[in-house]
């Protein structure tokens, strides 16, 4: 016998900790501070643009420093999110393949708005 | 519920507000409503690159009243749930557990969030709009 207090049924069924809860607690934390610089920046660069135009606003974004800042945003922004929602389904849905469906979509969701994000910017910052 | 006079776990039904519930609550739902909110990001930054017609329809969007609101609820959502998660953050490091610091915090970030939503609007409202 193991020294687990698990049965060895229990262990077959996979039941019990998935070992990863502290690794998605690590990268929320890690991913929320990283916004609480990144959220401030974008704010303030909205806020700069709100009224300027389009050539302004493109020029802007073309800048080195401001275009991998707005890459670093979106994708740290998509990845929180996902970390967040996960927990949210998790704790709410309690429907098996509805809770697996979801989190499914979530994750290819925010998998494919941070790459949007990232290959506008990049499409901005190197010409189109 | 049979009364055993055992204490109980949290339950809507039973339990009255408190500033504790009202900051757990509020966090989550600001966090999905910025989580849709990001769409808004992506549909900003795809039509900026996409050319000066998209941006501009995008920017027609934002300032019709429709748009207006969606935006000062999301900065609202943004400002709170930015001060709510350094309340958090603290709390990670294991700051502000007793129960009046608890609450002062909890309403520092409500109130706190409300003040930022007026002044980041006060500025943009100043300049002409949108």
């Amino acid at each position: 016998m193991s020294d687990s207090m698990r049965t060895p049924l229990a262990r077959v069924r996979g039941l019990g900790s998935a070992q990863s809860g502290a690794g998605h607690w690590w990268r929320q934390r890690l991913t929320a501070l990283a916004l609480l610089v990144l959220g401030p920046w974008f704010v303030v660069l909205t806020l700069g643009l709100s009224h300027a135009g389009y050539a302004e606003a493109h020029a802007t974004l073309a800048q080195p420093l401001d275009a991998l800042l707005m890459i670093a945003f979106t994708a740290v922004m998509f990845w929180h999110a996902q970390l967040g929602l996960q927990v949210v389904v998790e704790d709410y849905v309690h429907t098996r393949w509805f809770a697996l469906t979801l989190q499914i979509v979530i994750k290819f969701l925010a998998v494919l708005g941070a790459l949007a994000c990232a290959l506008a910017v990049l499409r901005i910052a190197l010409g189109s | 519920m049979a009364s055993t006079g055992r204490p109980l776990s949290p339950h809507l039904g039973i339990y009255r507000w408190q500033a504790q519930m009202v900051s757990s609550i509020l966090h989550r739902a600001t966090g999905i409503a910025l989580a849709a909110g990001s769409l808004l990001v992506v549909a900003g930054l795809l039509t900026l690159a996409a050319g000066p017609a998209p941006f501009a329809a995008f920017g027609a969007f934002c300032a019709s009243p429709p748009g207006r609101l969606l935006l000062l609820g999301w900065t609202w959502a943004l400002a709170y749930h930015l001060l709510n998660g350094v309340r958090h953050l603290l709390q990670d490091a294991g700051l502000g557990h007793a129960v009046t610091a608890f609450v002062r915090n909890s309403w520092l970030a409500v109130i706190g969030s409300l003040l930022l939503t007026v002044l980041v609007w006060a500025w943009v409202l100043s300049g002409g709009g949108a």
